[in-house]
Parts: C-alpha cells; sequence; structure tokens
C-alpha cells in the first residue's frame, strides 16, 4: 500500500479525481447561502425555510439604514450595516418557527419589522 | 443587639390603577409606638435616611404625535391622565414618566414641536416632582440628542424621602441596551447603599425577558440586575409594552404601567404584536380610563402605621411589598 500511495500512478489517480470533481473537499464544506435584505420597516424574504442540522450562511445587507438582526431561540444578535454584508453562519438543532426583529431602532415602523425563520427535519 | 421586630415588610408599595397609569404609595408598616421608633432608627441609620410615607405616580408611553388607526385620540388619553392625577385625594409628590413621551419623527423641528406638546400637557401636573426617562421613540433615531435638550440626561439617580431613584436609558444606543458605561456608572450609583436601602428603578423596556421576539427585553438586562442583586429591596419600573405586568424575579419585583395609547393584547395569548382595536364606543377601553375615590383605611398589622391605600374601586394589580423591607432574624443594623 506504501509504495502503492508513493508511486506516480497514485499521484496520477489522485490527480484524475481531482480533475472528474470526485473530490470536491471545498465545495461540500461551503455552507449553502441564504440572502436576506433589510429595508425600513421589512426584511426581504419575509419568511426562509431551513434544515436542522444543517449549516447555512445567511448574507445579511441593508438598503437604507442600520437595521438589527435578532432571533434568541437561533442565537443570532447581529447588526446589518449600509454598504456591507453581514455573513452570520448557523447550524440550526431544534425545529420550530422562530420570529427574526430588527433590534436596532430605525422609525416609526421599527416595531413591526420582523420575519420568520422555518427549521424543518 | 438583635431587633426585636417581627419578620415583616418595613414598607408597603401598593400599585394601583387608576386607569390611566400606576399610583404607588410608599409606606413605612412599623408602627409609631417606640418599637416602631427604634425600627425607623435602625433603618435611617443603616439607610441614611429613614423612609417616611409619600405616593408617587408611574405615567408611560404617551405617545405625543401619534394619531392613526389604533387610537385616533392623539392626547386626549394623556390629557385625561393628568386631570386625574391633580385629583387624586392624596397629592402624589413625584410623577414618572417611563418613556415614549413622544412618537418620533423623521423631521427634527416635528419631533422637537411633539416635546414642545409633551411639556405643555404635563406641566399641568400639579406635582412638585416630575422625572422622565426616554423610550426609544423619543431617542431611538438620534442617540437622546433631543430628548436631552428638553429633559436633561437620560440617565440619572437622586433621593427622595428614604428611597434611592435611579433612571435607566435603555433605549438611546438604539439596541435594547443599557451599556458597560452605564452599567458602571450604576454600579457605582448603588455603592453607598446598604442592602436593605429601597431602590427604585425606572426604565423604560423590561430588564428581563418578557417577549424577546416583541422586543420586550433589554439585552443585559441580567446585567443590570445582578448589579442590583445584593439589594433586598428592588423595584423597577418600566413602559414599553402598553399593559400591566408585574413580575417577581430574584429580590427586585418588575411593574409595567398602562400606556396612555393604543395597548397591546397579552403575549401570552397567542395573539400577534398588533395593538388592539380601537372601540369608538369604548374609546379608553383597554387604556382603562375609571374612577377612583382614596380615602385612608385599614391598618397592615397591630402597631404599624395606617395605610393610604385608594379604596379599590378600580382593580389593585401590583398588590403589596414591591420593596420588600424584610428584617432578618438575627441580623443587625
Amino acid at each position: 500500500m506504501k509504495s502503492f500511495l508513493k508511486s506516480p500512478l497514485s499521484l496520477l489517480v489522485a490527480a484524475g479525481m481531482i480533475l472528474s470533481g470526485v473530490v470536491r473537499t471545498h465545495a461540500t464544506d461551503t455552507p449553502r447561502e441564504v440572502v436576506v435584505t433589510a429595508k425600513r420597516f421589512e426584511f426581504t424574504p419575509k419568511q426562509i425555510t431551513l434544515k436542522k442540522g444543517e449549516t447555512v450562511t445567511l448574507k445579511l445587507t441593508s438598503e437604507d439604514v442600520t437595521h438589527g438582526f435578532f432571533v434568541r431561540p437561533l442565537k443570532i444578535d447581529t447588526e446589518i450595516v449600509p454598504g456591507k454584508t453581514t455573513e452570520v453562519t448557523i447550524t440550526p438543532q431544534a425545529t420550530g418557527k422562530f420570529t427574526t426583529i430588527c433590534d436596532h431602532f430605525c422609525g416609526v415602523g421599527h416595531g413591526n419589522m420582523m420575519m420568520t425563520i422555518i427549521v424543518e427535519e | 443587639m438583635k431587633p426585636s421586630f417581627n419578620r415583616r415588610s418595613f414598607m408597603k408599595v401598593a400599585g394601583v390603577s387608576i386607569g390611566v397609569g400606576a399610583l404607588y404609595q410608599i409606606v413605612p408598616t412599623w408602627g409609631k409606638g417606640k418599637e416602631g421608633q427604634e425600627m425607623a432608627r435602625l433603618l435611617g441609620k443603616a439607610n441614611g435616611e429613614p423612609v417616611s410615607p409619600f405616593s408617587f405616580v408611574q405615567l408611560s408611553d404617551t405617545h405625543v404625535g401619534f394619531n392613526g388607526p389604533p387610537d385616533p385620540l392623539g392626547t386626549k388619553a394623556f390629557e385625561l391622565a393628568v386631570e386625574k392625577v391633580n385629583q387624586l385625594s392624596e397629592k402624589p409628590e413625584l410623577v414618572l414618566f417611563t418613556g415614549d413621551l413622544t412618537h418620533d419623527s423623521e423631521d427634527p423641528d416635528e419631533h422637537a414641536s411633539r416635546m414642545k406638546l409633551f411639556q405643555k400637557i404635563s406641566s399641568r401636573l400639579n406635582v412638585a416632582k416630575i422625572k422622565h426617562v426616554p423610550g426609544e421613540h423619543d431617542a431611538g433615531l438620534d442617540g437622546g440628542k433631543l430628548f436631552r435638550e428638553f429633559f436633561g440626561e437620560t440617565s440619572y439617580s437622586f433621593d427622595h424621602r428614604g428611597i434611592h431613584f435611579i433612571a435607566l436609558d435603555n433605549v438611546s444606543r438604539a439596541k435594547p441596551e443599557v451599556g458597560e458605561e452605564q452599567r458602571a456608572w450604576l454600579k457605582k450609583d448603588v455603592a453607598r447603599f446598604s442592602k436593605t436601602s429601597p431602590i427604585v428603578v425606572f426604565t423604560h423596556r423590561p430588564l428581563f425577558d418578557l417577549k424577546p421576539e416583541w422586543e420586550w427585553f433589554t439585552s443585559d438586562g441580567d446585567e443590570v440586575m445582578n448589579v442590583l442583586a445584593p439589594f433586598e429591596n428592588v423595584t423597577v419600573l418600566y413602559g414599553h409594552i402598553h399593559r400591566q405586568n408585574t413580575q417577581k424575579l430574584g429580590n427586585a419585583t418588575h411593574y409595567a404601567a398602562r400606556s396612555l395609547i393604543f395597548a397591546f393584547p397579552d403575549p401570552e395569548s397567542g395573539s400577534e404584536k398588533k395593538p388592539i382595536p380601537f372601540d369608538k364606543d369604548q374609546p379608553f377601553k383597554n387604556l382603562g380610563i375609571r374612577q377612583i375615590s382614596g380615602k385612608e383605611q385599614h391598618s397592615v398589622s397591630p402597631g404599624s402605621l395606617s395605610i393610604n391605600d385608594v379604596e379599590l374601586t378600580v382593580r389593585e394589580y401590583a398588590g403589596t411589598a414591591g420593596i420588600q423591607q424584610i428584617l432578618k432574624e438575627g441580623v443587625s443594623l
């Protein structure tokens, strides 16, 4: 076995696997990305669905002012500053329907700025 | 020498809905006799000043400038509240406003005119001392700049008849938080008091997780309450939730006052966070405008002072002992 690993043949086989896409280490480790946009006084989309145990990166942007993105059960508490993308990576461990709110005061309709994150089996 | 008093509250806070806010009566429950005088002397020595009877009123969430479908009455409930307070048989010495004095506006001039209108209405209160903390609608957009111009600092403390009052700002940082700097100030502020000193904190948002998904919380509320945890008699008064609520957590009792604009539903009812619809036939329904009649009545326990409880033609919601000054057996003052 050792001699196989050291042989030129093994290098060729490994190179072939990489080129053919059999080895996708990078691809399989990259979490699914979900884009959420905030603007006064709504998030878009209003609802996203995730899978329990699946690692997902939320890419959050603001079209106007600074907003908050807060959902206690998923341990998310971050700010969305205009002009920059805020990334939050989570792996939900429980199913449920979780209300997410803007917790950075943004004006008269702030109290109704929310969206829903659903986590399914 | 161990005090010979029974273990009991030395002071009672009777929180009474007056339909438009909350009336709190601070009354020591020890007697006028020799025993009571000795207790007053000991507590006064420990706390700097003995508590003496007085009443105060909490008013909250007037939202001056708001005029919309959930409540088209504008400042009517606020103005009625001012009349009711002025009619109280036992004149309060203090009124605390726990935030959202105004509804915010994008236009600073318009917001300033709302603050002026608030001042105009509140100036009709026939009360010597009026104190305020901001709500997020007062201070969330400009970090409290305009509020400071009209009402002064957003956090401060003062003493009144043996009670230490602390105004905490959990809105000016835009997030629901008090912040490290203010928590450090709080720690210093209370350092000079004994553990038995009665403390009343007034703030806008709840300092505990009442309903985080409705933004009914303060993110560093636990840290604030940890600073206050050594004190045996802490009362927290807040607004924000537009409904009454009472929670006893550790040594502290947290009371929310009704609003003077639309009410929110009970968060435990499964309802959405939407104002309770306006009922034109009962315009003050959920704000609970009701008449009260107050008169002195019963004694609390043998040998204690009479408590000037308001005779409850309205529902008493806070019960007793919001501030519990307990004399523990074996503890010398």
